[in-house]
């Protein structure tokens, strides 16, 4: 994986996101951008609710006949001239475009927008290979020239600001002349585009992931709004597309009615400014297109989600509506979970892939508010899913001694209800005295995580169920 | 011949219990005048949400099995949260997949478990008797209601119906409070952060009076009001309709 995982010290890279202002202004923007865009594209789509529901159905269907679609796609790549390759890991994925790469004799590739080569870490291994991977997505040639980490799976850059991004240009583009005025978004942009175009005419391979992969037709889609998928696919050679097994759908029907979810879903377009459909090499009297055409399938751990409790989550199309509407992803950004997938769907997703060993906290890390599955346009019921992570953590006695023991103690006290009665009764009144006539606390025993940023409202007196009975009622 | 009386079993929940009483009387009141026989079991403590969400489900099922056996002889149970409710209704079957018999019960609890608005509103179809505050008020949707029971327009419904009171909406009234039970303690800078964009949707509608149907998020809010020396009042709703807004606000000194 690259960047290194760092999802057990998710408190304090929360801290420390939460005390960086430009962060926070940063992510502050999603509202306006990615969340009003969403709400303004749903609103104007009547049919969206009854389109979820197909998006669902479409996937459920899928992933029961996993297998089969898998091998109607294999089958119809080769047919097109294609290769597919089988990983059952992020290894045995990076060995296999290595392989590619170095019998196409490639020294320098170029990529598209892609979460699963981050899953894999595939630049970094490129890289100590000899081989050096060129990110053409705007957002990811910026994070790129950081050495960071996309912290959104749509915008991997959103918590970078015009100025971070003019500095970085300044010092990797060092042969342009220092003057220049790199103000302006539009400047930045123009920038971007004549140092990438460059790098797209040298590259030997491209390589890119895959929205869609269509079993009738062996087609890999992407969906991208710059244009720099189809000349990372078009230019080079080889051709490389990498996904995930569960991105199969049966037909080009669906991926019609999916589309109109995703784009709405991502960013409020209606689709995405570029959808393109690549279905095995250049043929003959093709005026474009690359040499050999390939398709890396990988697994790492999705086949042992399939029957599980966590099935549900290989309907997740990364459009990031969760991420965006999620209270505790807006408050930190997506670096603090320390993973490869942040927010919602990265707490449900990476434990599967990385073992929930490696993932305390981020199941826990969400107030489980639900908005992420009310957004989610494949429904998938991620507050369920992270309960699950819980139990199961629970079940491991991966949970902290202290939770344990909290949750023990109130046990014992909830089922014996005269003991609670008499806890409760004394809690409530000594909380009263200790708070005297100021109907509120400042601090207060055992409480110390809530008075340090709030007060905490004391309590009236008596409990309910005293007060009731004093009124001789049942 | 009248029809008898709707029986209703009343599970004030732990949090009104300690913190609110006022919750649970007003409750009493607005499910009394509208023509129910109400009980409150006297054994009852908690939903067993804490171990639910926590990942304890034999914790979160020995609390369901003791809830069950105590209100499932009412005709309804009536709950002044939307959080304990969607517990109830949403979860509990949940709980005994496999039990055959205890997963019916659960079922039928299920059936007849209302959060106190949507039961008036939903349930009984009535208005409560007339009340008067006079002032603006701003209504949070609390996150269980709201996504789990679709409670949105019911407390708003009976809201219209207070004299003098006028609702501000804030800009986002649907966004979680960052109270999230055992979240607001054990990452509680980031449910800081989370309240902090509450309170200032708040502040931000002019209103005197937030209202809501949850007291673990009115305690939050409330709580992060007072910490800024905000002067607006926090109440459940349920105060308000009941007309029993004598007392001091949560959090509020007394008098």
């Amino acid at each position: 994986m690259s960047g290194g995982l760092t999802s057990l010290s998710f408190p304090k890279n929360a801290q420390a996101a939460l005390a960086n202002p430009p962060l926070l202004k940063a992510i502050a923007h999603i509202e306006e951008t990615l969340v009003s865009g969403r709400r303004r594209a749903v609103d104007a789509l009547p049919e969206f609710e009854a389109l979820r529901d197909a998006g669902r159905d479409i996937k459920a269907h899928t992933l029961k006949h996993l297998d089969l679609y898998l091998e109607a796609f294999e089958k119809k790549v080769v047919e097109a001239g294609g290769f597919v390759h089988w990983a059952a890991d992020a290894a045995e994925a990076s060995r296999i475009i290595l392989d590619i790469c170095q019998s196409a004799g490639a020294r320098r590739v170029t990529k598209g927008k892609s979460m699963i080569t981050e899953e894999v870490g595939l630049n970094a291994f490129l890289q100590e290979n000899g081989i050096t991977p060129v990110e053409t997505d705007l957002g990811e040639y910026i994070i790129q020239l950081r050495g960071e980490t996309p912290s959104h799976i749509i915008a991997p850059a959103v918590h970078v600001n015009k100025e971070q991004v003019a500095a970085d240009f300044r010092r990797a583009h060092a042969d342009l002349d220092p003057a220049r005025n790199l103000d302006e978004p539009t400047s930045l942009l123009a920038e971007a585009r004549g140092v990438l175009r460059e790098r797209f005419l040298a590259a030997d391979v491209g390589i890119t992931g895959a929205n869609f992969l269509v079993a009738e037709t062996g087609s890999a889609v992407i969906v991208t709004n710059e244009g720099n998928g189809d000349l990372t696919q078009i230019l080079p050679k080889t051709h490389i597309v990498l996904a995930s097994i569960e991105k199969v759908v049966p037909t080009l029907e669906d991926v019609a009615t999916i589309m109109r979810l995703l784009a709405r879903s991502a960013t409020g377009q209606e689709m995405g400014v570029y959808t393109t459909f690549s279905t095995g090499p250049r043929r003959a009297g093709d005026p474009d297109g690359p040499e050999a055409f390939h398709v890396v399938l990988l697994d790492n751990g999705r086949s042992a989600m399939l029957g599980s409790e966590f099935e549900d989550m290989l309907r997740c199309i990364r459009c990031g509506a969760c991420i965006n509407h999620c209270p505790v992803y807006r408050s930190i950004g997506g670096h603090a979970y320390g993973s490869v997938y942040p927010g919602p769907m990265g707490s449900v997703l990476t434990p599967s892939l990385q073992g929930l060993e490696k993932s305390a906290h981020l199941a826990n890390a969400s107030t489980l508010c639900g908005r992420c599955e009310s957004v989610c346009p494949m429904r998938i019921p991620l507050p369920k899913m992270l309960r699950h992570w819980r139990e199961k953590e629970f079940e491991r006695h991966l949970t902290p001694k202290t939770a344990r023991f909290g949750l023990a103690a109130w046990r014992f006290l909830a089922v014996r209800p005269r003991l609670y009665g008499l806890v409760t009764r004394l809690g409530a009144w000594g909380l009263m005295r200790l708070a005297r006539r100021n109907g509120a606390l400042r601090q207060a025993p055992l409480a110390g995580g809530w008075t340090r940023w709030r007060d905490l409202p004391a309590p009236e007196g008596g409990t309910f169920r005293t007060e009731w009975a004093k009124r001789g009622r049942t | 011949m009248t029809t008898p009386k709707p029986r209703v079993g009343l599970f004030v929940t732990c949090l009104v219990d300690f913190f609110r009483p006022t919750v649970g009387f007003s409750a009493v009141k607005l499910l009394e005048d509208a023509g129910c026989e109400v009980s409150v079991p006297a054994a009852q403590t908690c939903c067993g949400q804490p171990a639910y969400n926590s990942g304890d489900r034999a914790g979160a099922r020995s609390l369901a099995e003791q809830v069950i056996a105590l209100f499932e002889d009412f005709d309804h149970v009536v709950i002044p949260s939307g959080s304990c409710a969607g517990m109830i209704t949403t979860h509990y079957p949940s709980l005994f997949s496999g039990e055959p018999n205890w997963r019916l019960r659960a079922e039928r609890l299920a059936a007849k478990t209302h959060e106190l608005t949507s039961f008036l509103v939903d349930v009984l179809h009535i208005s409560p008797l007339p009340v008067t505050w006079e002032g603006t008020a701003t209504y949070h949707d609390s996150c269980s209601g709201l996504r789990e029971l679709g409670i949105k327009e019911q407390p708003r419904q009976l809201l219209s119906a207070v004299d003098g009171l006028a609702v501000k909406e804030m800009r986002d009234p649907e966004a979680c409070c960052g109270f999230g039970g055992a979240f607001c303690v054990k990452y509680d800078e980031i449910s800081n952060a989370i309240v902090e964009r509450k309170v200032a949707d708040v502040r931000a509608t002019g209103a005197d009076l937030l209202l809501s149907g949850d007291l673990g998020c009115l305690l939050n809010i409330a709580g992060k009001l007072k910490r800024e020396g905000s002067r607006v009042e926090v109440r459940h709703v349920a105060e308000v309709l009941a007309g029993m807004t004598s007392g001091p606000s949560i959090g509020e000194a007394r008098k």
